[in-house]
């Protein structure tokens, strides 16, 4: 419709804090930070262990420091609400039909949790 | 006493105003109205001059949809009941530009639409006279998409639209879909190619809120998964298989 007047209505840059559902949509997308935080942690602790015992030890040492301390137990909550919501999210992405049927969200969810548990256990036994 | 109930209605009248304004209307207040029922009180009563759309009445023609109190809804099918004691803020639709007070200007959708390619695809259309069978189970696939009424509830209620107004939207990519699971339909690659690009399915982060207000069960927001899911492994077949599944 050409040439026809209409009002634009802006968007604020709080628009996110009027719907609970943009809320936690925003939170979600801000746990990225955290994922971020833990990735920079991960490459300074493998340039620590290259560096050799010595480093290593030092590098060890600084993480019991509270504020590292802090930091890291916030980043596992953001890390673990990002992926709690994703494997939620997941049925939604894969339909999966088996036959005729179509494989109910929630086993498909599960699959996702126990792929993580799993792979989670792969780690913590490879490292013990 | 009868009893009343506020309503703050955004009004733009452009003959009048370049900006918008609220006014307030005090109606009577009945458990069985809907938000509807009170804007044709308004309208018939108090002032004839406000501008809205409806039609069917019953959650079908998709055309009463308006914000109410900040959420979007069709009004046929919203109760009063549901927001006493009032007072109730009536706003057109969000995302979209206002033509006047509660009408917008869905014409960007429109487009959007004919890009997606919204019909039955068939190399062999017109070459024989013949039908094309269907399985309940075929049917089913598809059937939820097909349930769209157009009524642009998910686009006021998508942030990635209201920011990037490029973005094809929710309805209009459900739609894609309903086409795209359609058994007798053979047009998915061409439509693939039109909604690949950034401003197609990658565009969208899945807030679901389209899906959350959808007065149909349609989930724009999981069709649009769906469709990424998709479009990825598309990529890595092309990727590794470059000469394969060509059309
Ligand atoms: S997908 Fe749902 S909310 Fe969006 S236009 Fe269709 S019926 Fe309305
Ligand atoms: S008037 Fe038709 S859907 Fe509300």
């Amino acid at each position: 419709m050409e040439g026809l007047q209409t009002y634009k209505r802006k968007i604020g840059i709080f628009w996110w804090t009027k719907r609970l559902s943009h809320f936690r949509f925003i939170s979600r997308e801000l746990t990225s930070i955290a994922v971020a935080f833990i990735a920079i942690e991960l490459l300074l602790l493998s340039k620590a262990i290259m560096n050799g015992e010595e480093s290593y030890q030092a590098f060890v040492q600084s993480l019991t420091h509270p504020i590292l301390i802090i930091l890291n137990l916030i980043a596992l909550g953001g890390i673990l609400y990002h992926s709690i919501t994703w494997f939620n999210l997941a049925p939604k992405a894969m339909v999966i039909k088996l036959g005729e049927n179509k494989v109910p969200g929630f086993l498909i969810a599960l699959g996702n949790y126990l792929g993580w548990i799993v792979i989670s256990a792969i780690i913590v036994w490879s490292l013990l | 006493m009868k009893d009343l109930i506020t309503l703050n209605v955004f009004r733009y009248q452009p003959e009048k105003s370049k900006e918008p304004t609220y006014q307030e209307y005090e109606i009577p207040y009945h458990k069985d109205w809907v938000i509807l029922d009170a804007l044709n009180y308004i309208k018939d009563q108090i002032d004839g001059s406000l501008t809205y759309r409806w039609s069917c009445r019953m959650g079908v023609c998709g055309s009463c949809g308006m914000m109410v109190n900040g959420k979007p809804v069709l009004t046929c099918a919203t109760f009063l009941e549901s927001y006493t004691p009032g007072p109730i803020r009536i706003e057109p639709l969000e995302n979209f530009p206002v033509i006047r007070d509660l009408v917008i200007d869905m014409s960007d959708f429109l487009e959007k639409l004919k890009k997606v390619k919204p019909w039955i695809i068939r190399k062999d259309v017109g070459s024989e006279d013949r039908e094309y069978l269907q399985t309940p189970s075929q049917l089913a696939d598809y059937k939820q998409y097909s349930m769209c009424i157009n009524c642009m509830l998910c686009y006021a209620a998508c942030p990635v639209y209201g920011l990037e107004p490029e973005f094809i939207g929710p309805a209009a990519l459900a739609l894609a879909q309903r086409y795209n699971m359609d058994s007798r339909d053979e047009g998915k690659n061409q439509r693939m190619k039109a909604l690949s690009h950034d401003t197609g399915i990658w565009q969208c982060t899945f807030v679901g809120d389209c899906s959350a207000v959808c007065p149909k069960n349609v989930d724009p927001a999981g069709a649009i998964q769906r469709y990424k899911v998709e479009g990825a492994s598309n990529w890595w077949k092309t990727l590794l298989l470059p000469y394969a599944s060509k059309d």
